[in-house]
């Protein structure tokens, strides 16, 4: 029996914006513990919300990124629980007229573009942190009390929420690679997983291929990179599959994902259902974005990642195109190219060594780079890399560094060559027994006794030839 | 209409009350009553009536994205039952 | 020699007066007051702390549901016993903007719910009428205070006619004003959609100056609005050109005592006599589905308005060993049995599988509602009917019954529920004790409602003071 994932997500934006989403406490990070609040966002009594119209704004451009619709009218509703981290006993979100619907994001992929539709795209406000204390790794389970700082409490929240198109772990990530891409190239937020200002939850179930049903899906929470989102879906559905395959069912949990161990640990059962008892927020009064505001904002919409890699693939290819889009670097490429440069050595340049290097591509020189990537072969490997690392350096200029040539006489080459493969005969013997991939090892021994200025072509050539 | 024993005591986990056996007879016998003169709105056909939320007909309500100071730390804990190190302090949640 | 001040008598503005010509000071003004409270307060409770805040203007009584930075603020519940809050409600500082010293706050049902003040963690408050008898609720407190003489003038705050109501009960002047039309920032909220602070004076004149110190879009209140135009203090006897709508519905309600209807009937006919057109009209669904639809929406947004007072960040806190215990125990212990009751009706319209039937439904018959008082407000400028069915009613004597306290409501709700503004002015006795006449305006309507008040007012000759103070 075969089976395909049916994976869903939802994705919690957080807005950096200046102040909070329902009133105008400062947001920011490394306050003091609640330093950076008021009587609205502390739930005093009598406090009252008042909408921050960037938040709304940029909620827009999102959902329009996204290809959503926009709505005429679109409405706040509360959300009713109680936890220490919500003060007002509810959470002002928006449940049956949000402001963004029925979106859709192309995922490229080899057989084609995936389309992974977007239900929603709605705006609430973020909780306040909890510090437990008492108990072992600092979770609630067995901690003596608790501590609530309400800094991060009210911060804006987009939640987008996708349907569940998504088939494999690997097009999760490819799919949250694009997502971020086009919310940081909007402006809108940093979307950092690990920083907590992207979250991601997926939903989770299997189906026997082929067929449309949908089965029970589980959540998994608490994932703080998008490989471990992978990890984690990729664990759980073969949890499910094993499960199903034992004639067990799956049941309605939520899991958390721990990355270092790979385990999936169930969060309690509840009792019931939540019944959050949504109702429209009666202190906020209905919004109905202005024609001329979505239309001013579809207009300033930048080409978006998933059409950037479409256009790049057709030069390079989806992978490459891929990882220059979702990194944000196309345009960089595109600029080095047009400097005169080689495509696909550009490509691999940036992607390897200027990203390696931890450059802001934005503050790269183009034209300079351009000059390096011709001259990658001939120039001694340690200057190449000084040279990359000082690109992002404002006036920097390859001359210097051009000047320098790799040690490409071979007749200087020829006995350093000789030494290594003398010294390291058990990996000739695997070279020559079919372990081609060694070459490398041998090109960096040789590197290595000329401090790096041998001219790898040269010596690679050099290699093949004496391990034949 | 009557509303069960069962029923009140959903509502009250809902609401985070904890009541009295008193409490929970007497509300039983309440709440049966006021929703008995309450269901009389269901006697009106009302589909194709749109709701109202807000008796005002406005729209659009909002504020510039400019931060105002927050209050200091010792009115924010001013009225705190309990506080430790400018957080407020809480029994943990029962697993 | 200190002037006397005949607190009993003198109305806002003639306080206004003595403190502009010089013949009494703020500091003397303010301290005649406080005597006044001293003297007769034991016996009506009205207040439940006195405050001598300065201001040099005439002083203020604000009900227990405004937050004062500084000063104690309770809503009446004994969850909030000690809160201290550090920031004015918006009508608090507009009024202290204005120079009007706080006296102290006023007693008021528990979270504003009720309709005759026993609902008080703190005690009742007592009708300067009738002690035996309630001031009205929920802000009998602020009503009973301004007819004993104790304020000149008061805030209240109104969801259902807990402004109007208590006025009537006391004999004096108060007014509910358009929804949107006043700030509700920092005032204890019930039912957000429904709740609105208004004045409460001995004449329509003070009502309408108080009106026009408080009144005015807040930017910290998004349900708020500008004043389409500017307070006009009335002036005037006249009537002409006013059309009177009497809606029968209200007027002819059941359970509206014959004392009531006949002082009603004897004021419209006064209305005829200055000139207005009186006719008759129809709220057909309104006063039938009215107290229905209001003991669904406002007891739903009070479940979730409620939801806060968890003993986390101010208020009483029970002991618990564990979050969920401790916020359980301390809303059981700190809320009364009303606000219980109405938490718990409320979390049950809400709830998955009941809120079609009942919160949705009730939202609909809303707009119907709504659809109706616009109707009837285009054929006539106000409409009229009694503020209460029933003159004060003894302590303890709907206490036991919360359906025949709703009752009490049966005639204010259905505007309330529209967010349209209604004026509640003294218009006769029965049985010895104050009847009130409401008046229903439109939108925005209150200079409208204050003038036909005042024209009715100066022709009624009412006394406010009660007769054995006389």
């Amino acid at each position: 029996m075969s089976w395909e994932p049916v994976i869903g997500l939802e994705v919690h934006v957080h807005l950096k914006t200046r102040t909070k989403m329902f009133c105008r406490c400062p947001v920011g990070f490394g306050a003091a513990a609640n330093t950076q609040t008021c009587p609205v966002c502390l739930a005093f009594p009598g406090a009252l919300p008042v909408v921050n119209r960037i938040a709304v704004e940029w909620t827009l451009k999102l959902g329009l990124a996204l290809g959503c619709e926009v709505a005429e009218h679109a409405v706040f509703s509360r959300k009713n629980y109680f936890y220490f981290d919500n003060p007002k006993g509810y959470q002002i979100s928006q449940y049956d007229l949000p402001f963004c619907t029925n979106g859709k994001v192309l995922v490229p992929t080899a057989d084609g573009d995936s389309v992974v539709g977007i239900v929603r795209a709605h705006l609430e406000e973020d909780a306040a942190k909890t510090v437990h204390i008492g108990g072992r790794t600092g979770r609630i389970r067995g901690a003596d009390y608790s501590l609530v700082d309400f800094n991060r409490g009210g911060t804006p929240l987009v939640e987008i929420v996708t349907a569940p198109d998504i088939g494999s772990a690997e097009e999760a990530k490819r799919f949250l690679q694009i997502l971020r891409q086009t919310i940081t190239e909007l402006g809108i937020s940093d979307a950092e997983m690990e920083k907590g200002t992207l979250r991601v939850d997926a939903n989770v179930s299997v189906r026997p291929t082929g067929s449309k049903e949908l089965r029970t899906r589980t959540e998994l929470k608490n994932m703080n990179s998008f490989t471990f989102v992978a990890r984690g879906i990729d664990a759980e559905i073969a949890r499910q599959i094993a499960l199903w395959e034992s004639g067990g069912t799956v049941r309605q949990e939520t899991y958390d994902f721990d990355a270092t161990t790979g385990t999936l640990t169930p969060h309690r059962a509840k009792e019931e259902a939540d019944d959050y008892r949504y109702f429209p927020e009666p202190d906020l009064v209905p919004v109905e974005p202005p024609a001329e505001l979505v239309e001013r904002l579809r207009s300033e919409l930048p080409e978006l990642p998933s059409a950037r890699i479409r256009r790049l693939e057709a030069e390079l290819d989806l992978e490459r195109a891929t990882v220059l889009v979702t990194g944000g670097l196309d345009r960089l490429w595109g600029d080095a190219v047009a400097a005169g440069t080689e495509k696909i050595a550009a490509a691999n340049v940036i992607a390897n060594n200027v990203v390696g290097a931890g450059l802001d591509a934005a503050a790269v020189s183009a034209k300079e780079l351009a000059r390096l990537v011709e001259a990658r072969e001939r120039l001694p490997r340690a200057a190449f890399d000084e040279a990359i690392s000082k690109l992002a350096e404002p006036g920097f200029s390859a001359d210097p560094y051009l000047a320098q040539e790799a040690l490409s006489d071979e007749n200087q080459l020829a006995p350093i060559v000789a030494r290594v493969l003398e010294a390291s005969p058990g990996q000739v013997e695997a070279y020559r027994n079919g372990k081609e991939g060694l070459l490398g090892f041998f090109v960096g021994q040789v590197m290595k006794e000329t401090q790096g200025n041998a001219n790898p072509r040269v010596v690679s050539e050099l290699l093949r030839a004496k391990l034949k | 209409m009557a509303i069960s024993r069962e029923e009140v005591l959903r509502v009250a986990k809902l609401a985070q009350l904890a009541l009295t056996e008193d409490e929970i007879e007497q509300l039983t016998d309440e709440l049966g009553k006021i929703l008995d003169a309450v269901s009389v709105v269901a006697e009106l056909e009302l589909a194709d009536v749109p709701p109202t939320s807000h008796p005002l007909d406005l729209v659009n309500v909002w504020d510039e994205d400019v931060p105002r100071a927050s209050l200091p730390l010792e009115d924010v804990l001013a009225n705190a039952p309990q506080a430790e190190n400018g957080l407020f302090r809480v029994p943990t949640w029962r697993q | 020699m200190a002037p006397v001040v005949d607190t009993l008598r003198l109305t806002a503005e003639g306080a206004k007066d003595l403190l502009e010509r010089g013949e009494v000071t703020a500091t003397e003004l303010r301290a005649a007051y406080l005597d006044a409270i001293a003297e007769r307060d034991g016996e009506l409770h009205c207040f439940l702390r006195t405050t001598d805040s300065g201001g040099d203007g005439v002083p203020i009584a604000l009900k227990d549901v405004i937050s004062t930075k500084g000063v104690e603020t309770t809503a009446g519940s004994r969850i909030l016993a000690g809160y201290v809050p550090v920031f004015d409600a918006t009508v608090a500082a507009r009024v202290k903007a204005a120079g009007l010293g706080l006296l102290g706050k006023t007693n008021t049902d528990e979270f504003a719910m009720g309709s005759s003040t026993e609902n008080s963690a703190y005690g009742p408050s007592r009708n300067p009428w009738d002690p035996s008898r309630v001031p009205g609720g929920s802000g009998g407190g602020s009503a009973a205070a301004v007819t004993a003489g104790l304020a000149p003038w008061a805030l209240g705050s109104d969801t259902g006619g807990s402004i109007k109501q208590p006025s009537a009960l006391c004999g004096n002047v108060g007014l509910r004003p358009t929804y949107g039309s006043v700030s509700r920032y920092g005032v204890v909220a019930f039912a957000s959609s429904l709740d609105q602070v208004g004045p409460v004076a001995k004449t329509v004149r003070d009502v309408a100056l108080l009106y026009s110190i408080i009144a005015g879009r807040d930017p910290l209140d998004s349900t708020t609005a500008e004043l389409p135009e500017a307070v006009r203090l009335p002036e005037g006897d006249s009537l002409a050109g006013i059309r009177v709508g009497v809606p029968t519905e209200l007027n002819e309600a059941e359970g509206i005592e014959p004392g009531v209807k006949a002082a009603v009937a004897r004021t419209i006919e006064l209305a005829e006599e200055l000139g207005a057109e009186v006719g008759e009209c129809s709220l057909p669904r309104s006063v039938r589905y009215g107290m229905p639809c209001y003991y669904l929406i406002a007891p739903a947004e009070a479940s979730s308005n409620l939801a806060r007072y968890d003993g986390v960040r101010y208020g009483r806190r029970a002991d618990g060993a564990s979050y969920q215990e401790m916020v359980d125990q301390t809303r059981d212990e700190g809320l009364g049995p009303e606000p219980k009751r109405r938490i718990m009706l409320g979390t049950y319209a809400l709830s998955s599988g009941y809120y079609d039937a009942y919160y949705g439904q009730a939202q609909k018959v809303r707009t119907l509602i709504i659809e109706e008082h616009r109707e009837a407000l285009e054929q006539f400028d106000v409409l009229v009917s009694p503020t209460s069915p029933t003159v004060a009613f003894e302590i303890g004597e709907r206490a036991a019954d919360p359906l025949a306290m709703y009752a009490s409501d049966l005639l204010t709700i259905p505007s309330c529920l529209a967010g349209l503004p209604g004026l509640s002015i003294p218009c006769g006795l029965s049985e010895g004790l104050p009847v009130g006449l409401q008046l229903i305006g439109p939108q925005f309507g209150e200079n409208l409602l204050f003038r036909v008040g005042h024209a009715l007012e100066q022709a009624l000759e009412y006394e406010t003071v009660p007769e054995r103070w006389r």
